[in-house]
């Protein structure tokens, strides 16, 4: 109760301020994170050797072989997708319902999905082995008379993904249109040149506003969907398929679930890491990270019980095969990945449930990363126990993935690292503007009188015009 | 010939640059109308329509431009694309499946509504190769408000007076012809 009337940002802080802050943290951050540019380099390029051992060699190396067809590539796959839900549709959701504790957390959050979307897009390419016919899911007209099957979820998800990674990747450009003004105005060098390109000749006039503030809101629209049928669709991978495990009606909105429940504990890892890196204390408050994790926490309650529902569902159906890869998750060869990811993924969150354990930053930097894990491990087990419990007796056997695949998939968390710190050492990682109208807002909801002088104004002029109010998009 | 010119007024607070808007509007400079007044801020004022008055933008009419050519160009290439393919056989199945093509149609909706949404928004509000102010400060960047117009010689004089009694921070000004 102590920290009730704690407050999410310091609203008395100085516009200017806000500006040197974030501009400072473009410059100067900590040696620790070089370290971890370091670090991030040193684990893509074992995911480089690997592929390039598994590109000349072939891709009988990963150990990708009947039935187990789809490994960790797929696996990965899934969990960067499902990384990539939060940002962008956290950003959305809460921008239209105008929660504005957003602001200062959700530019780092939306680069989180673009980067996790390029991630993922790997993996179905290193999966498919002949690279270099990727360009074979386009639907060109062929030469060779092939279209491809537009009945298959894996043609949708092509779609899917490829609208979701530029929609997002717009919506976070376009939000960031104000900010790179701010920087072209403020910056020198190479940095002023790139800037005054990317900002568009931004200059804030009412007109450029008024623009801005439509087209945010209808994006934001847009994604909110767009999310949702994304990993529903990837969900349509498995579920459209007749295999034991896979065939389950709730596996959308389990997707989906698991998606933001990943992206929102990525999202908590990021905030603890950008406030260290770049000193945004001042920004990156306590109080943010609290209403980050008890969003969190809500989302693992959702995400383990619609687990319960598809084991219930399960359980109690028709069909005894999928019974059995159930219980081989129980007590198979999986059983300790299982049971793993029910600690990581419904026990563990009860940490964000105590406010003493979420103001501890050290805390959740390992609880976030835990249940990311949690994750990554639900993901391979909606993949491995199917295809190594499925309808053929005679092919029932474990697989364990081989160094190639665990190489791959551990060098693609360096690889998205490495995007997103360079991300955030060349673009501010904070909204300048949105945090100057979060300050504005409470500012007046703090000191009411002024803002009912201000209210007070703008009725007298409305008055005097006779028009309507047309706060709001 | 009247001389034209082009003023900036730079404003601390958005209270006193809204309070020098609702002179003009109330016709205080004879001459100057509020329909002349362009706005520069550092964010949006939530109140901003109600001073300066209601002005168009134009973007959800492209937006739903965007969904209704992603809707029909979505269908239509694939259903080409599906009906083009014969010699693929279909197991009795028909050529132009209508469940898979309705989540594929789906995503060009979203696709092209967000694509002419991005486009309406750069071409409206004058960015990338649109109009810019040529009097712009990069206080406004930071902190400041700027009220900008372009008025004749006759007015020049009474708005800088206006702008001065509502505390104007600094006044940038410049000959047009």
């Amino acid at each position: 109760m102590k920290y009730v009337n704690e407050k999410d940002i310091n609203e008395e802080i100085k516009w200017a301020q806000i500006n040197t802050d974030i501009l400072q943290s473009l410059q100067n951050p900590r040696k620790a994170y070089w370290i971890a540019i370091a670090v991030c380099l040193a684990m893509l390029s074992c995911a480089v050797v690997a592929e390039v051992y598994q590109y000349q060699t072939g891709l009988g190396v990963a150990d990708l072989n009947r039935p187990h067809m789809w490994g960790l590539y797929i696996a990965t796959f899934i969990f960067w997708i499902g990384m990539s839900h939060s940002g962008t549709l956290l950003s959305a959701i809460l921008h239209i319902i105008h929660a504005d504790w957003r602001k200062p957390i959700y530019r780092f959050a939306e680069a989180m999905t673009t980067f996790s979307l390029m991630t993922a897009g790997f993996f179905p390419m290193l999966h498919l082995g002949r690279m270099w016919n990727l360009y074979w899911v386009i639907p060109y007209v062929s030469d060779r008379g092939i279209w491809p099957n537009f009945r298959s979820p894996l043609v949708w998800d092509a779609f899917a993904i490829t609208t979701y990674l530029t929609s997002s990747a717009l919506f976070l450009f376009i939000g960031m249109i104000p900010d790179l003004a701010i920087c072209r105005d403020n910056v020198t060098g190479w940095r002023r040149k790139l800037y005054t390109v990317l900002s568009l000749g931004w200059q804030g006039t009412d007109r450029q506003w008024r623009h801005f503030r439509k087209t945010y809101m209808l994006m934001a629209c847009f994604l909110i969907p767009l999310a949702v049928s994304v990993h529903s669709i990837v969900s349509s991978d498995f579920a459209m398929s007749i295999m034991p495990g896979w065939h389950v009606t709730s596996f959308p909105p389990y997707f989906v679930a698991g998606a933001l429940y990943s992206g929102c504990a990525a999202i908590i890892t990021l905030f603890i890491l950008l406030r260290y890196f770049f000193r945004l204390e001042e920004y990156m408050t306590v109080a943010l990270m609290e209403k980050t994790c008890k969003l969190t926490f809500a989302i693992a309650m959702v995400w383990t019980y619609l687990n319960l529902v598809e084991f219930g569902a399960t359980w109690y159906g028709h069909d005894p095969v999928a019974k059995e890869v159930l219980i081989s998750k129980f007590v198979g060869p999986f059983a300790p990945y299982f049971w793993a990811m029910m600690f990581f993924g419904s026990v563990l969150p009860f940490a964000l449930a105590f406010e003493k354990l979420r103001r501890h930053m050290a805390t959740m930097m390992v609880v976030s990363i835990l249940l990311n894990v949690g994750m990554w491990l639900e993901r391979w087990m909606i993949v491995g126990p199917t295809l190594s419990h499925a309808y053929a007796p005679e092919a029932w056997n474990f697989m364990w993935p081989s160094i190639v695949q665990w190489a791959i998939v551990f060098g693609s968390f360096g690889w998205f690292g490495l995007l997103f710190l360079i991300f955030v050492k060349v673009f501010p990682c904070v909204s300048m503007y949105e945090v100057k109208e979060m300050v504005f807002h409470r500012r007046r909801e703090a000191h009411a009188e002024v803002a009912e002088k201000f209210h007070r104004r703008a009725a007298d002029v409305q008055q005097a015009t006779g028009r309507p109010s047309v706060e709001g998009a | 010939m009247k001389k034209k010119y082009r003023v900036l007024g730079l404003f601390s607070d958005f209270e006193e640059a809204f309070a020098a808007i609702a002179d003009i509007r109330q016709y205080k400079v004879p001459g100057v109308s509020v329909d002349d007044v362009r706005l520069m801020s550092p964010i949006e004022h939530p109140e901003i329509e109600e001073v300066l008055g209601d002005r168009p933008a134009h973007v959800p009419k492209f937006t739903l431009a965007g969904a209704i050519f992603g809707i029909t160009f979505g269908f239509l290439f694939l259903a080409s694309a599906q009906a083009n393919f014969l010699v693929q056989p279909q197991g009795g199945k028909p050529v132009v499946p209508l469940p898979s093509n309705i989540v594929l149609t789906y995503e060009m909706l979203i696709l092209f509504g967000v694509l002419f949404t991005v486009i309406s928004f750069l071409l409206l509000s004058g960015l990338l190769f649109g109009k810019k102010e040529k009097l712009y400060s990069e206080k406004i960047a930071v902190d400041q408000i700027g009220i900008i117009m372009e008025l004749d010689e006759d007015t020049f004089e009474p708005l800088k007076a206006l702008f001065r009694q509502h505390k104007v921070l600094e006044i940038r000004e410049e000959v047009i012809k």
